[in-house]
């Protein structure tokens, strides 16, 4: 029975406290309780500590920090072998990107080692990968590659967007035996929300509704949601009830939820926080025509990075990615709006936004959630 | 992590074989014949293989190790039961050195149910968790940093077992191989990297693919201790081995071993093909009178040992058993389709 810090209602104690802590609290708990939780990361305790989230491991779980040479492929198959042998690995990248030069052995030996081996090895292991953006982070630093990782069986893939899950979603990653790909997006690890204290798991189940409505579903991976979120609290302003369905767990992907809201609304948004082209939404919306085809009221639209690389230069990234001024639109075209309604929640939108320039976080989407 | 003891197989095949009854020898002579019996146990197999393939009962693709057996079985026999294997594609020699069970390993060609995984993997993915062979991997180099894992699971937990990782000459191209034997050397972990230079990458020479320098240098260049010996010479892979193996249980790191050999036949399939063009029957034939396990006979011979009678006395029962496992294999069940929808998840 997991311990877990109780108040005197014999809940756990929540703390307004940032993504990032709670992937650190995550990852703390976890070293403590299990001395087979290794933790691997290029500068896994040099002075920024992978954005913060792996600073103190050194204090809590000196053993069990690997400092990692720069061999992504090799380190993942390393981590594969130490999982074959006991261990229970966490490897980060800096970039999602860098896991490309790993994919071999990801694709290869952590997603298949159960199964070739008809159930007689597990791999559990977690493989942390940091999605970027803004502020010039360009072309090979900002890429969302999720549904690279989602199309294997064998592998798991989440994208926490709230801080509680960030932590407790960790937490139920690290002790799964299974590889888990847990993409973070960094815009995300600035978001505060309240977060349990210690042992604090969240299941890798599906999706969650985080915002009900009964004209449209809107749903969203990790900083998307967020987007969402804001778009549905404008479009409220005009009376448009949005569900806004946090994807969560990509694979293996349990829909049902999402076509039973879509059952409801008859209306879907998805938004990717990668291209929308093969992205995350084409499958969603692939399960919903498939399976609630009858439910729908009108065609589904994707909300996505558009089919070109995304430039370094402010000048180039209006437009790049998908944003509550998007999702107004989509919604609008969906559900017929009139122009001038759509616009006006729009305009209140961008004002709200203060003229900030467009590669830096909104504070609005700090939270708390 | 493994879970043990769920094999379709409970009973191991031991090389009874090793000492003929009634004669008696010394310990170097019992050892010499034991690793004789391997080596022609493990080529008998491989023969048999070849000669039943074209019946397409087993359709998977096949890469066999005629000719190179002395390297899997010199390394093998130099680990302890406990030390740990992880192969390649051509994995069969590997797997049956480290002790790995026949019938499950011709009904896994056969794709039956009985299989040592089931008919998941075939030909190129054999392993045997309660021997130690972990897995093999056909990607070139893909097993090696899980070798290296596994040996740095020991090192953190205490346990003075080795990993051994098996390849070929064209994995040291591989930029796997390098941030492998980079961490190992590192971090001073027991792993055995073993190169089998066979002098091809399919059809493609050595010389055409890698520039004119030691091979092992390469390891060095990792400060990673080297053994450069004779592939075919078991007892020479065996003492290379235990020398390694010794080393690394003492903490004193990896060990590279480049161990010159040849493979016979083809890269993937039954026949010989020095026919075809890209290697000379000049090249084979004299590779062959290299042949390990003719090489044995005759030190063997050589030290007093009757090799006709102990050899027909091994071939009679080697014969016997490869002809069960194979009719054990024939007569698996296959598995069924709903089989493959298990174990995608832990």
């Amino acid at each position: 029975m997991p311990e877990s810090v109780l108040s005197e209602t014999g809940e756990a104690k929540t703390r307004i406290i940032s993504y990032a802590d709670a992937v650190r609290e995550a990852l703390t708990e976890c070293g403590k309780r299990d001395r087979n939780v290794l933790f691997l990361a290029e500068g896994i305790a040099d002075p920024s500590s992978v954005y913060g989230t792996t600073k103190g491991l050194g204090t809590h779980c000196p053993d069990q920090l690997i400092e990692m040479p720069l061999s992504e492929n090799a380190l993942v198959g390393i981590a594969v072998g130490a999982a074959l042998s006991g261990k229970r690995p966490v490897i980060n990248f800096h970039r999602v990107e860098f896991a490309l030069l790993a994919v071999e052995q990801i694709v290869n030996n952590a997603a298949k080692a159960h199964y070739i081996s008809r159930g007689r090895h597990s791999v559990p292991l977690v493989i942390r990968l940091v999605i970027g953006r803004g502020w010039g982070q360009g072309p090979e630093h900002s890429q969302s590659l999720e549904s690279i990782f989602a199309h294997f069986p064998g592998l798991k893939v989440i994208m926490p967007t709230f801080p509680r899950d960030a932590k407790g979603m960790l937490i139920a990653a690290i002790r799964d035996d299974n590889p888990v790909i847990v993409i973070e997006h960094r815009w995300c690890h600035y978001s505060t929300g309240a977060v349990p204290e210690g042992d604090a798991i969240e299941a890798l189940d599906g999706p969650r509704v985080v915002r009900a409505g009964r004209d449209v579903t809107l749903v969203g991976t990790s900083y998307a949601t967020l987007e969402a979120l804001r778009a549905a609290d404008a479009l409220a302003a005009i009376g448009v009830e949005a569900e806004v369905v946090d994807l969560r767990v990509l694979r293996p992907l349990v829909p049902d939820l999402i076509l039973d809201s879509v059952g409801r609304t008859g209306r879907l948004v998805t938004i990717d926080t990668g291209w929308w082209r093969y992205g995350i939404g084409a499958e969603i919306v692939a399960e919903v025509t498939t399976r609630r085809f009858g439910a729908l009221k009108s065609a589904p639209i994707r909300l996505g990075m558009p089919e070109h690389p995304t430039p370094s230069s402010r000048g180039m990234v209006p437009g790049v990615y998908p944003d509550a001024v998007g999702i107004v639109a989509a919604v609008g075209r969906q559900m017929e709006l009139a122009e001038d309604a759509v616009a006006s929640v729009q305009a209140a939108l961008t004002q709200a936004r203060g003229g900030l320039p467009p590669d830096v976080p909104d504070p609005f989407f700090k939270g708390p959630f | 992590m493994i879970r043990h003891g769920i094999g379709p197989h409970a009973a191991r095949d031991g090389n009874s074989d090793a000492m003929p009854a009634g004669l008696e020898v010394s310990n170097s002579k019992a050892r010499g014949l034991a690793l004789f019996a391997d080596m022609l146990r493990i080529r008998l197999i491989e023969e048999a293989i070849a000669a039943r393939y074209a019946e397409q009962e087993m359709r998977c693709p096949v890469h066999l190790s005629i000719g190179q057996e002395a390297a899997a079985v010199g390394v093998c026999q130099g680990l302890r039961p406990d030390d740990l294997v992880f192969s390649t594609h051509r994995c069969h020699a590997h797997y049956l050195a480290k002790g790995g069970s026949l019938p499950a390993m011709l009904a896994e060609l056969y794709g039956k149910a009985t299989g040592c995984i089931g008919g998941r993997g075939g030909s190129m993915h054999l392993q045997d968790p309660d021997v130690g062979l972990v897995a093999s991997v056909p990607i070139v180099g893909g097993s090696i940093p899980l070798a290296v894992g596994s040996a740095l699971a020991d090192a953190l937990d205490g346990r003075d077992r080795v990993s051994v990782c098996f390849f070929g000459d064209a994995t040291v191209e591989e930029g796997v191989f390098h941030e492998s034997a980079n961490f190992a050397a590192l971090r001073s972990l027991p792993v055995l990297f073993v190169c089998e230079n066979n002098l091809y990458s399919v059809y493609t020479p050595l010389h055409e693919r890698q520039p004119n320098r030691p091979i092992e240098t390469l390891a060095k260049a990792h400060s990673i201790a080297t053994y450069h010996v004779d592939g075919n010479d078991v007892d020479a892979v065996l003492a290379a081995t235990e020398t390694a193996a010794a080393a690394a249980r003492a903490g004193r790191g990896p060990s590279f071993l480049l161990l010159d050999t040849y493979r016979w036949r083809e890269h993937c399939g039954p026949n010989f093909d020095n026919h075809i063009g890209y290697r000379t029957e000049d090249e084979y034939q004299h590779w062959r009178l290299g042949d390990p396990i003719a090489r044995l006979r005759q030190a063997l011979a050589v030290s007093g040992i009757d090799m006709a009678e102990a050899e027909a006395a091994m071939t009679g029962r080697m014969d016997a058993e490869i002809e069960a496992a194979f009719r054990f294999a024939a007569q698996s069940p296959l598995p069924v389709p709903a089989d493959a929808w298990e174990h995608v998840y832990a």
